[in-house]
């Protein structure tokens, strides 16, 4: 017998955790003088309030999109990620290599190659992590927390070096040739009759992205290689009496989780910067383990979660330039949610099952169950 | 003084979310005697002595030591009311020495030295008192098990336990050790401890047990004298009816060899060998058990011919050479060869609790053409539909494809994994433990399927730690022990006896 | 010669940070609660003891509020991972990103500076301390420029640091509490089964872990510098981390690996030096990644193997 109903576990759970978080902010931003009601309008209509506003959300959210979806293919066959971080910004360079060397034609040929070298650099990040847990045993964990400040180390390097042009103070590549660049959402919709910002860096990886949430629920939940994935983070044991090779599936997971954080570069370098910067990641690494911890390793529900996400990056944004309140609100609020979907689940779990179970039992005793030593 | 009870137990319950492991149970135990408590596997026996050892807490119930209504809410209070326990899974720290074991919790002060001095001379003197000889400064992880169970003895006995519980204690001993456990309990017995012995083996409650308590399904049914009982009333009394205590099955008619192990050796990842070159056949329409206390390599045996262990030495399948290192020595090509396996543990290996009953038909055959639809993605209609039809066939209840594994009962779970292997039409089926935590009822059930499948023609190895089972299965018996068989015997001609001294590495001609 | 002196000044004093939170480290992972909120803590820790010694002139008020507020997320944490049995390492993530924005609202709302302290002075700092003889002994070759210039002239929490390392491994190897928190790390059913509460020792172990990394925090803010910054921390909760790795859990190879640590990051901050000792430019950035790529070539086995504690990560789960 379950203990309660799939849907508890898939939407309420992670409802109260989001409300509760909601409410531990509200006291922090009580805490610094703040009005916590004032302060969710002025985010909620920051991040919503205007088609620009729009479009700053869901380029923010195209971002944790990725990173969210690399971090739960990863959870999936039970390896926790941190890496994202790292394995964005090497993306970021596999596309800043692929827009400067090569001639593209056109954006469309262009961002095709940039998803190759965005999606090799990622898994290239990750896969050494992979190697070094599936063969001697490192802790993912710790390999990925490294590989994070070695990546930012060697971007810092490439950066106030080879890659920087002759002349230029800032580090950071040129720009990217005018052909590599990417329809943003008013280019896409102007055609269609549609009016879109200007200025919202929202572009074509969105639905990138969105194809990305598809494939992973096909991978997932439809093919061979997903069942083996999940049959390998619910149990190794059984993996490996089935005949499924714990190496191969820490491999392929992590390196497909490395490649799908490396996409995000389509966006944030591509997409927006048009060239690559110092740390351009911004920290979407990080809020994918949000994301995915909210979104239960679900593309839908990683796509939610992002989009939430994109909505309090960019609603903070704008609640820091409206009010006293500095944007590291928006990290508390991650921290929140973090810590009430992923580390104190059993602290709203618990409760509700308790709920579920008397209820349940309240119209009709339980039949009676097999007694277990 | 003497009509009081060492222990009494007044209307103990306790349930593990839905599951009601323990129901309104009595007990009395009397000083200076051993008192055995015996039931299945899942009786609730366990739970019982953790609750008066105050290892877990009890929804209902009162409990008196030697007449005293006692609070046990853990274990600090079980061991100052003078209880001991030695656990089935020994709680011991691997990479602490035996003194430090014995001294944790116990300590004289805040500064370790004196506490270990002191320990080690009055481990000196136990030793002396009980025959319980250990090297204090051995690390656990160096020493057997037959050690390590000493070490929980004398840890109890550090502590002035007066009443000692012992959980399935002989399960991973030799029967020469098993022995010497009891001349040790017959000892401690006669320095006026009082002993609770748990066990699911008849033959150890009439050997050494004053009176017995019988449980079954969470309940007590029964506490009598040992010397007022027999073998076949007890067993009767826990399972509720009339045992069948033999298989009926015909004799078998082994046709050609399908498996033939040659000089087959494995290294674990420490180093150890397990398997120190074991050599045997398996004929079509036979059933060869193999016999042997746990932890001498049958474990590892299964797992080569599974797949999933790498070894040396040559088997063969049909008159082919399996790899057994290489590329194709993984679970997937041994199932393509022929060979279904049902694992020793169910819950970890045979199944993924969380995983649903069709997800876990899938298990180890999702290559299978029949659940795919494309080269691309699976089908995962019909595999439910296969499933659905599986369990009908096996009575699996209930008969939900969707339901999670998890939610089945012991003899449920064996099933679905059972239909899952023995449907495949395997020329060689691998069997471990096929009986462990399964209810009586699905015990017949699995013993006659087992036996249907011999007398279709196909070959099969049964790997089992019950004796019993062993002997009413099998049609050839080998016996392991370290690594090695001891010895092969016909179960007509042989008994019990000879094959507990295989078992224990006595003698010793191979055959 | 007074480039190697003030490089093992440097040494010795970007050492204690990390030698503070490796032990901290020390501490929880041995009890079985992994931690990779060092950082988090540390930070937190900074920013309170600059904010309390900036707002009451006295340090030692301040070192008492920053140990009070690494001591808060060390509940939560043992909230998380040790009563409702989190994953520990998700609790960790979130306790550090619970603390870089927690410290720069706080210091917002109190000190309008853009997220930092204003910057101590006098009472509001520890001093350096003269050691006895410093003067006396500096002619002494080599070991008396070693102690009057590197050992002697440090804040009193760098001589505190150094006096865990033994204290650390006293409580671990020679009491009776050392040996219950090495045991409950390895296995607590045995210690449960002792009759010795589980919840209360690994409590107990992850407080001692947010009193050392409050002190570690304090440090920074305090001692190492004159105030807090956003992020002051800046990764040093992550390579004490990867020390406490390096070190195997032990106390005494901790302080080693915070030293060798320490000095490649006294070693970054002169590149000069390195042009001038070794003819050969090294780069920084190489010299910032040395701990991580040494912690992953220790972790990866090919120098020794690292095993951590074995209940390492896992809460206790006595009722299935």
């Amino acid at each position: 017998m379950e203990k309660m109903p799939k849907w508890a576990d898939v939407v309420l759970i992670p409802v109260i955790s989001l409300l509760l978080a909601g409410i531990l902010s509200g006291l922090v931003i009580l805490a610094i003088g703040e009005d916590p009601i004032k302060a969710l309008w002025i985010m909620f209509d920051g991040a919503f309030g205007s088609k620009y506003n729009w479009g700053y959300t869901l380029y923010y959210a195209t971002n944790f999109i990725f990173t969210g979806l690399a971090v739960a293919v990863a959870f999936h066959a039970r390896m926790f990620n941190i890496g994202g971080e790292g394995q964005a910004a090497l993306g970021g360079l596999g596309v800043a290599l692929v827009c400067i060397f090569i001639p593209w034609p056109h954006w469309s040929l262009a961002i095709l190659g940039a998803i190759v070298g965005s999606a090799l650099f990622g898994a290239a990040w990750a896969l050494i992590p992979a190697y070094l847990q599936a063969k001697r045993g490192s802790h993912i964990v710790i390999t990925t927390i490294m590989f994070n400040f070695i990546a930012s180390a060697l971007l810092n390097y490439l950066l106030i070096g080879a890659l920087k042009p002759i002349g230029m103070m800032e580090p950071a590549t040129g720009k990217f040739p005018a052909a590599t660049h990417l329809p943003s959402f008013h280019e896409m919709l102007a055609p269609l009759g549609i009016s879109f910002s200007k200025g919202a860096p929202a572009n074509i990886s969105f639905l990138i992205a969105i194809a990305a949430c598809v494939f992973v629920w096909a991978l997932i939940w439809k093919t061979r290689l997903g069942y083996q994935i999940r049959q390998f983070g619910e149990s190794e044991s059984a993996a490996r009496y089935a005949g499924t090779s714990p190496t191969k599936i820490i491999l392929v997971s992590m390196t497909l989780s490395g490649a799908l954080a490396g996409m995000m570069a389509l966006n944030n370098v591509m997409g927006e910067a048009e060239r690559l910067v110092m740390n351009a990641t911004e920290g979407a690494g990080f809020i994918g383990i949000a994301v995915a911890l909210m979104g239960r390793s679900h593309p839908v529900g990683v796509f939610l979660a992002a989009i939430l996400f994109g909505a309090l990056y960019q609603g903070g944004a704008i609640l820091s330039q409206d009010t006293n309140i500095p944007v590291q609100l928006v990290l508390v609020i991650q921290a929140l949610v973090i810590m009430l979907t992923g580390a104190l689940d059993n602290m709203v779990r618990a409760p509700l099952e308790k709920m579920f179970l008397a209820f349940r039992r309240a119209p009709k005793p339980a039949p009676k169950p097999t007694p277990a030593e | 003084m003497t009509d009081t009870p060492a222990i009494e137990l007044v209307g103990i319950s306790k349930a593990f979310g839905p599951v009601q492991a323990n129901k309104d149970i009595s007990i009395r135990v009397m000083h200076g005697t051993i008192h055995g408590i015996i039931g299945e596997n899942g009786a609730g026996k366990s739970t019982l002595m953790s609750i008066l050892y105050g290892f877990y807490k009890a929804d209902a119930g009162e409990i008196f030591i030697n007449g005293q209504k006692t609070q046990i809410p853990d274990s600090q209070a079980a061991i100052s009311a003078g209880i001991g326990m030695v656990f089935q899974h020994f709680k011991l720290v691997e990479n602490f020495t035996v003194l430090e074991n014995v001294v944790l919790g116990a300590e004289d002060g805040w500064r370790l030295g004196p506490s270990l001095s002191k320990a080690r001379r009055q481990l000196k003197q136990l030793a002396d008192d009980y025959d319980l000889n250990v090297d204090p400064d051995a690390r656990i992880e160096d020493i057997g098990v037959g050690m390590q169970q000493r070490v929980e003895i004398l840890k109890a006995l550090y502590r002035d336990a007066n009443i000692l519980i012992l959980d399935e204690p002989t399960g991973v001993l030799t029967p020469a050790e098993a022995d010497q456990l009891f001349r040790i309990l017959e000892r401690l017995k006669e320095e006026g401890k009082t002993i609770i012995l748990i066990t699911h083996k008849l033959r150890e409650i009439m050997e050494i047990t004053d009176t017995v308590s019988v449980m079954r399904r969470g309940q007590m049914t029964a506490t009598v004298k040992t010397s007022e009982t027999s073998p076949p009333e007890l067993a009767e009394l826990m399972v509720g009816r009339k045992v069948l205590l033999r298989v009926d099955k015909k004799p078998a008619a082994p046709g050609k060899s399908v498996l033939e192990v040659k000089d087959l050796r494995v290294v674990d990842v420490k180093g150890v060998q397990r398997l120190r070159g074991v050599s045997f056949e398996v004929r079509a329409g036979e059933i060869l058990g193999i016999a042997g206390v746990a932890g001498n390599g049958q474990s590892e045996l299964l797992e080569v011919l599974g797949g999933y262990e790498k070894g040396t030495g040559t088997i063969l399948l049909n008159g082919e050479p399996l790899d057994l290192t290489g590329a194709a020595s993984d679970g997937q090509t041994r199932r393509a060869r022929g060979i279904a396996h049902v694992p020793e543990d169910r819950q970890h290996e045979g199944l993924i609790m969380n995983f649903t009953a069709w997800e876990n038909v899938a298990l180890g055959y999702h290559n299978d053409p029949k659940y795919q639809t494309n080269a691309l993605f699976m089908n995962n209609a019909a595999l439910r539909a296969d499933t659905e039809a599986k369990m009908k066939r096996f009575d699996v209840r209930p008969p939900d494809p969707s339901l999670a594994a998890k939610n089945f009962s012991g003899g449920n779970q064996q099933k679905i994994v059972l239909a899952r292997e023995i449907e495949r039409n395997p020329d060689l089926l691998l069997i471990g433990q096929p009986t462990r935590g399964v209810d009586i009822g699905a015990i017949e059930f699995i013993h006659q399927q087992i036996v249907a499948l011999r007398d279709q023609g196909k070959a099969i190895l049964l790997v089992s730690v019950e004796l019993d089972e062993i002997m009413s299965l099998s049609d050839r018996i080998a016996v392991m022990f370290d690594g090695r068989i001891m010895g092969e015997r016909l179960p007509a001609e042989t008994n019990a006896g000879e094959l507990g001294l295989l078992m224990a590495g006595v003698a010793g001609e191979a055959a | 010669m007074t480039d190697i002196l003030t490089l093992l000044d440097a040494t010795l004093r970007l050492s204690t940070p990390l030698l503070l939170a490796c032990l901290a480290g020390l501490f929880s992972e041995r009890a079985g609660i992994f931690d990779i909120g060092l950082e988090g803590k540390m930070l937190v820790a900074a920013f309170l003891s600059a904010a309390f010694a900036a707002m009451t002139g006295n340090v030692w008020i301040g070192l008492l509020a920053g140990i009070g507020g690494s001591l808060i997320l060390s509940a939560i944490h043992g909230l998380a991972s040790i009563t409702f049995r989190g994953n520990q390492l998700i609790s960790g993530v979130a306790i550090n990103f619970l603390a870089s924005g927690i410290t720069v609202l706080m210091a917002q709302a109190w000190f309008q500076q853009g997220g930092r302290t204003p910057s101590l002075t006098g009472n509001g700092r520890f001093d350096a301390i003269t050691l006895p003889f410093a003067n006396a002994l500096a002619g002494v070759p080599v070991i008396g420029p070693i102690y009057s210039e590197v050992i002697s002239g440090q804040t009193i929490l760098v001589y505190v640091a150094l006096a865990f390392v033994p204290l650390s491994w006293w409580v671990l190897f020679q009491t009776r509490f050392g040996l219950r928190l090495r045991a409950v790390g390895e296995n607590p059913a045995a210690v449960d089964t002792a009759g010795v509460s589980v919840v209360g020792l690994r409590f107990a172990a992850v407080a001692i872990c947010g009193v050392l990394c409050g002190v570690a925090g304090a440090y920074l803010s305090t001692g190492l510098q004159a105030g807090f910054v956003k992020e002051m921390t800046a990764g040093r909760g992550y390579i004490a981390l990867a020390a406490l790795i390096f070190a195997k859990w032990r106390p005494w190879y901790a302080l080693y690996a915070c030293l060798l640590f320490g000095f490649l990051q006294a070693f970054a901050l002169r590149p000069d030096l390195i042009e001038r000792w070794l003819h050969f430019k090294v780069q920084t950035q190489l010299l910032d990644v040395m701990p991580y790529i040494l912690t992953i070539i220790i972790l990866a086995g090919f120098v020794g193997k690292a095993i951590p504690p074995r209940a390492g990560g896992e809460p206790y789960v006595k009722e299935r």
